[in-house]
């Protein structure tokens, strides 16, 4: 019996505890497509199930908060963006970004905990539950890159050329939002506390990063290379850039934004691997 | 022998418990991660010194705070084996089912896996409440590992296995629990692997739904695939599997037919559940009475857990009076797994021994169930006293219990569970009828069977 690597073994697939220091396996995630997708598509049909405007909801944020600091910064004289685009079209492009990454992260983060069920009864790898959570997200920013659309036809903004640049953009919000997601849903599976850290993180960047200001016209030069530490600035500036074309490309948000992406994102996977093997255990 | 699908060599998983519980709150992360940064130097330099082959690890001995769920596990799985796995609660086999379906990884040790591998862990995984029949056939068929093609190749099979044609489009929080059972379970009865692994799935549902399963679960073992169950069900074990394994502490006790590790499983039921007592402490202020021991004898007066169904079953108390009282009951509640009280007994001490009130002094209390009444399965004793047939004192809940064995005699041939809290061997009266008369023949072609 003890005839360790006969040919019969080559025939079988090991398994044994794995080295914590592998960081994700790209190809078996990317074997486990499907399910990423049904459960996204899970997500978005029980967001919407039962409720009558369904969709609507998703329009109702983002026009609110237009509304709210439309009024505020008129209150106040001051705008926060560039003058010669309308605060309602420069304040959209970074709401719909904005809107894109908290729900990402505020859904990936609970995707373990709420799916206990099925991290307790069946395997497949877990990072497939905080991105199918990022993927049901798309819809609703689809949503509100019509209704960017909309008020730019209704101000008479013509969009840039450098538009082509803008899904670089929303694939590196989503890659701040991942690494974050990564972070957290790995420490709510550990410390529930992060239920309640989740809406005051989002709160605090909503706040610290250019959703409803421009970085180059609200924030003192001075201390620009200390906000562009926030790499979900880079994001957002480039976003708005590529939209409006307004401001030219933000080099300094983008440049520091992207080795702290790495370093968070590489972080978070090496965290999630962690204690993704005990994950089952503990939840 | 056949090739082997499943090769375990050394498993061994280890949970932390008690006061070792890891951290659930931010403060321990703070502390620990203050911890660490400050013992790194050392525990580092530790590694260093003792760094050598790391393969194959010696497993280690239990210390305090832990729990060996499984202990050095080795066995093989040759294909088309149907294994059954079967143990205490506790002994280690549905951790031994997570480790080979990778729900949770094994402290050390491996296991090598030929094929593809679906594991039913619980009927209906993934189902959403507000998703359509429908839509969760697909989510449920996703998550057991099928691909979107497959089901979609399957689906009106599963429907029609399912008898759930008109209600597909019906969100299943409005199923009865009997059609959201049946629809998982279709699901899942439609997998397509090369190994299929079952935890107690077969113990959930109706009578005729459970008929079902096992029907299918024979299919299955007949079309060459291998098949590994957990199962309390030893008649199932018996009936389907080729082999068995039993399980005792996280240890691999026996391996071998399946009918003489259940045998042995059977008669080596450990006493531990079927009796117990409690310390004698100082009568308290004002007590009347007080339990000290309940126990589980078979009809040789022999404490036992395991029973058979046929036999009778003695359930004793013994109790403690501190004073003269009026009336004094030895009580008992009778719960079989669903928590379902079967009965409720007791007896009055003083009229039983002839006597107008009960003296201070200790008593024993024996209650005989006759066999052929109880239903198969554990079976929960509480057990407390009635002070004036009024106020019940000193209750133990589930105090000791006992688990009936249905060995499959006086079957014919049904193999599933049998419903009904008890069943009681009531007398059955069987007559020909001849379509001529309306009334009943005589004797000659009468029989009364029992």
């Amino acid at each position: 019996m003890e005839t360790p690597h006969s040919r019969a073994d080559d025939e079988l697939d090991w398994y044994s505890a794995r080295s914590p220091y592998k960081l994700a396996d790209v190809f078996e995630l990317w074997r486990y497509r499907q399910l990423a997708v049904i459960l996204a598509l899970r997500d978005i049909k029980v967001r919407y199930r039962q409720t009558i405007i369904g969709l609507v909801w998703a329009l109702l944020q983002p026009l609110t908060q237009l509304v709210i600091f439309g009024v505020l910064f008129g209150l106040l004289g001051r705008s926060p963006v560039a003058a010669n685009v309308p605060f309602v079209v420069s304040a959209m492009c970074g709401l719909a970004l904005w809107q894109l990454f908290s729900q990402s992260v505020a859904g990936a983060s609970l995707s373990l905990v709420e799916n206990q069920s099925l991290i307790t009864k069946v395997y497949f790898p877990r990072l497939v539950l905080p991105l199918s959570s990022v993927l049901a997200v798309l819809i609703d920013f689809g949503v509100a890159c019509g209704l960017l659309a909309a008020i730019m036809a209704w101000y008479g903004v013509a969009p840039a050329a450098s538009l082509l640049a803008a899904p670089l953009f929303v694939v590196l919000a989503l890659l701040v939002a991942a690494a974050i997601s990564v972070w957290l849903a790995a420490l709510s599976v550990l410390y529930r506390d992060f239920r309640y850290v989740i809406p005051f993180f989002l709160q605090v960047a909503f706040f610290t990063s250019p959703v409803i200001y421009q970085t180059d016209v609200l924030i003192p030069a001075a201390w620009r290379p200390v906000f562009a530490l926030n790499p979900l600035a880079g994001a957002i500036d480039g976003f708005r850039w590529s939209i409006t074309g307004q401001g030219g490309f933000p080099w300094l948000t983008v440049i520091v934004s992207l080795p702290l992406l790495t370093v968070l994102l590489g972080g978070g996977l090496f965290y999630f691997r962690q204690v993704e093997r005990t994950f089952a255990d503990r939840i | 022998m056949a090739r082997p699908v499943i090769r375990v060599e050394r498993i061994s998983k280890r949970y932390r418990i008690g006061a070792r519980q890891p951290y659930h709150r931010f403060s321990e992360l703070l502390s620990r991660l203050a911890l660490r940064t400050l013992t790194a130097p050392r525990d580092w330099w530790r590694r260093a010194r003792t760094a050598g082959p790391t393969t194959d690890p010696e497993p280690e001995q239990p210390t305090r705070g832990e729990l060996w769920a499984l202990h050095d596990i080795s066995f093989e799985v040759a294909e088309g084996e149907v294994l059954g796995i079967i143990g205490r609660n506790g002994a280690g086999k549905s951790t031994l089912l997570k480790i080979l379906s990778r729900i949770t990884e094994p402290t050390s040790g491996r296991f090598g896996l030929r094929g593809r591998l679906a594991s039913l862990l619980e009927v209906g995984t993934g189902f959403h409440p507000e998703l359509t029949g429908r839509e969760n056939i697909y989510l449920n068929g996703a998550v057991l590992g099928m691909t979107r093609a497959e089901i979609r190749a399957r689906f009106d099979e599963i429907v029609a296995f399912a008898e759930t044609e008109q209600f597909l489009d019906t969100p299943v929080k409005h199923y009865s629990s009997g059609m959201y059972m049946r629809l998982a379970f279709a699901v899942a009865a439609h997998l397509q692997s090369d190994i299929l692994m079952v935890d107690e799935v077969l113990a959930v549902g109706d009578v005729g739904f459970q008929r079902k399963c096992l029907g299918k679960m024979g299919d299955v073992a007949k079309t060459g695939r291998t098949v590994l169950m957990v199962s309390h069900n030893m008649l199932a074990i018996g009936t389907f599997c080729t082999r068995a394994l039993l399980l005792a502490k996280g240890r691999l006790e026996l391996d071998g037919p399946p009918r003489e590790v259940v045998r042995q499983y059977l008669e080596s039921g450990s006493c531990q559940e079927a009796q117990r007592s409690w310390p004698a402490e100082p009568a308290a202020e004002g007590a009347v009475a007080r339990l000290l021991a309940a126990r589980i004898l078979d009809e040789h007066g022999e404490v036992a857990f395991d029973h058979d169904i046929h036999r009778a079953i003695s359930i004793e108390i013994d109790l403690e009076s501190f004073r003269e009282t009026a009336a004094l009951d030895a009580a008992i509640f009778l719960l079989n797994a669903d928590g379902v009280c079967l009965l409720s007994v007791g007896a009055c001490l003083g009229s039983s021994l002839g006597m107008s009130g009960v003296a201070p002094g200790r008593y024993r209390a024996r209650c005989e169930v006759p066999g052929g009444f109880l239903n198969d399965g554990i079976h929960y004793v509480t057990a407390f006293i009635v002070r004036d047939k009024q106020e019940a004192i000193a209750m133990e809940k589930d105090a000791v219990s006992f688990l009936v064995h249905d060995y499959g005699t006086g079957r014919s041939g049904y193999v599933g569970k049998i419903a009904g809290a008890v069943r009681p061997t009531f007398p059955w009266v069987v007559e020909r009828l001849n379509g001529l008369g309306h009334s009943p023949m005589n004797n000659e072609s009468s029989a009364s069977v029992r």
